[in-house]
């Protein structure tokens, strides 16, 4: 068991370590350079309150805070309601395993590419005169190009949804590929129709999958900055803007105090979360 | 087999327009990269041609894209091979018991869970005020493996939770040294799986953004160079700057899956049961 131990921590020791410089570390410093001071220019060691005095009295703080829950909410149920349902195609409606390999991995391929050249392939489709705009047009829906299709909330969530429902895929199909098919006849032999088997036997035993992929989605939304930068052409808010914004301003003590309440947060969120799933067991 | 129930029918479709939904705007762009000289950012298209990728080769004026290129691939291969090392190394520890090992998991967590920006900002710090020179192959190669070894983790994880130690035990019994179960057959089991962390951890690397902002000097990396370009750039050359990153990331993947095909065809050609270690 003594011997067991070392060789433990031999081996954990390169995944401490680099955890350790640059996380753990990092937080540390955020967190004592939240208490310092700015001038226009620099910053200097202080033990001070007044980054977080600004911040918690300021109503922008808690307009931008429930901009940004606004968009973890949203984004979380339309990733989850289109995650559930190809996770369920996948798992349920296609009987060869090759298939489903080979659709699984279409649908994963994009979480490959990169983030960015996915957000700016929107621009054809919603800008001012995309494609969205004159196909509603040429159908007379519309008079006149609509303006919110692109910088706008709107786009904001459809870019969201567009880059994390394969985190809801991903835990929900493995799941739900574990689910042993007999529980399913079983139902339906008892007289369940297809909801009632879904609701009341799928979903449960899904509950897992579905808690690790509202953890990735959760986090991801609430620590974004580019994404709403980007596809709101700068009009709209969240937390991870706020914090941008006081570094290309160089106070950096202010936008450690913001990442300090911000992290706070998401972990209280996450932590939360992680009580009602056991991760390592469900990989 | 039974007849496919009418929810199939309309399951599928649903899957179809998701597919559509996920693919559409990248094809959109690879199309509108060619764009002819006098076009613009959307349709319709002002002819065909290969004007917008010349540019790309010729025009300076686009800043420093094949610089930041082979940067990126640099620092993606450095990215990939250590993130391979230290998960293994990360994923036998946790098959042992260890104290401070429930803590370290949860590290593991809190670094996949972190904003980015965090991360970007904290390095970034500690590197200015102790007066070290931020630079894309030190403070940005270790902002990026706070984000790609939480995943080569997990994959680790889910690949011992169904592994069948008898094998290993059967290798013991037969007098093979720890090193030599690790080498003879705990690796030939996963070998497929550390492909798949390979690979995660060089696209993640590849497409990163958040972590390396701060952290990379006056260096950029690709991705970086690519953000800095949509704020200035108003032609279809950024559409095939998106268009050409992407094929590449696309021909990477590839090659990696027929890495793992091959892999798997060499075993079943040579006998070998490594195939059969997970359960």
């Amino acid at each position: 068991m003594q011997k067991n131990s070392l060789t433990g921590w031999l081996l954990a020791s390169p995944l401490s370590l680099v955890l350790l410089v640059f996380l753990v570390a990092p937080i540390a410093m955020i967190v004592v350079v939240s208490f310092w001071g700015a001038t226009e220019w620099s910053i200097y060691p202080a033990f001070q309150f007044d980054n977080y005095a600004f911040l918690l009295t300021s109503e922008v703080t808690y307009r931008v805070f429930v901009n940004t829950f606004k968009y973890a909410a949203i984004t979380w149920a339309c990733t989850l309601l289109i995650g559930f349902t190809v996770a369920y195609y996948l798992a349920f409606h296609i009987r060869s395993l090759t298939w489903q390999i080979a659709l699984f991995l279409l649908c994963t391929i994009p979480f490959l590419t990169s983030n960015i050249i996915r957000m700016i392939s929107w621009i054809p489709f919603l800008g001012r005169n995309g494609i969205a705009n004159s196909t509603l047009m040429s159908m007379g829906v519309i008079d006149e190009p609509v303006e919110w299709l692109l910088f706008s909330d709107f786009s904001v969530i459809l870019a969201f949804v567009h880059l994390y429902t394969l985190f809801m895929v991903v835990p929900i199909f493995n799941t739900m590929m574990r689910i042993d098919k007999s529980l399913i006849e079983a139902a339906a032999d008892a007289g369940a129709t297809g909801w009632q088997t879904l609701w009341h036997v799928v979903v449960p035993l899904t509950k897992p999958g579905i808690m690790i992929g509202t953890i990735f989605v959760v986090a991801l939304v609430m620590g974004d900055f580019i994404t709403v930068r980007f596809m709101s052409g700068s009009q709209s808010a969240n937390v991870g803007r706020m914090i941008q914004n006081d570094i290309g301003l160089l106070q950096y003590p202010s936008a450690s105090a913001t990442a300090v309440i911000l992290l706070i947060t998401v972990l209280l969120l996450i932590g939360t979360m992680l009580r009602f799933v056991d991760i390592r067991k469900e990989l | 087999m039974e007849p496919r129930p009418r929810s199939f029918y309309a399951l599928t479709a649903f899957f179809i327009l998701f597919l559509v939904f996920l693919y559409g705007p990248t094809l959109t762009i690879g199309i509108l990269s060619l764009q002819g000289p006098g076009g613009g950012l959307t349709f319709p298209m002002r002819g065909v041609s290969l004007h917008w990728f010349r540019d790309l080769f010729e025009q300076q004026a686009v800043g420093d894209i094949w610089g930041s290129f082979s940067r990126s691939l640099t620092l993606g291969l450095m990215v990939m091979v250590t993130t391979v090392v230290v998960s293994v190394m990360g994923g036998l520890a946790f098959r042992k018991r260890f104290v401070g090992a429930t803590l370290l998991f949860y590290l593991i967590i809190t670094s996949l869970v972190i904003p980015s920006i965090l991360v970007s900002l904290g390095v970034g710090l500690i590197w200015s005020q102790s007066g070290l020179p931020v630079h894309w192959s030190t403070s940005g190669f270790g902002a990026q493996l706070t984000w790609t070894l939480p995943f080569g983790l997990l994959i680790m994880f889910a690949v011992f939770n169904r592994f069948d130690r008898s094998y290993e035990e059967a290798a013991r019994d037969l007098g093979a040294s720890p090193w030599q179960v690790i080498r003879h057959v705990v690796l030939p089991i996963i070998a497929p799986s550390l492909i798949g962390v390979a690979l995660f951890g060089f696209t993640l690397s590849y497409d990163e953004f958040a972590r390396t902002l701060l952290t990379s000097g006056s260096y950029n990396t690709l991705p970086l160079e690519i953000f800095g370009m949509t704020t200035n750039v108003t032609t279809p050359v950024l559409f095939a700057l998106g268009t050409l990153t992407t094929v590449f990331s696309l021909i990477i993947i590839l090659v990696f899956l027929l890495v793992v095909w091959l892999l798997n065809r060499r075993r079943a050609r040579q006998g070998s049961n490594a195939g059969q270690g997970m359960v």
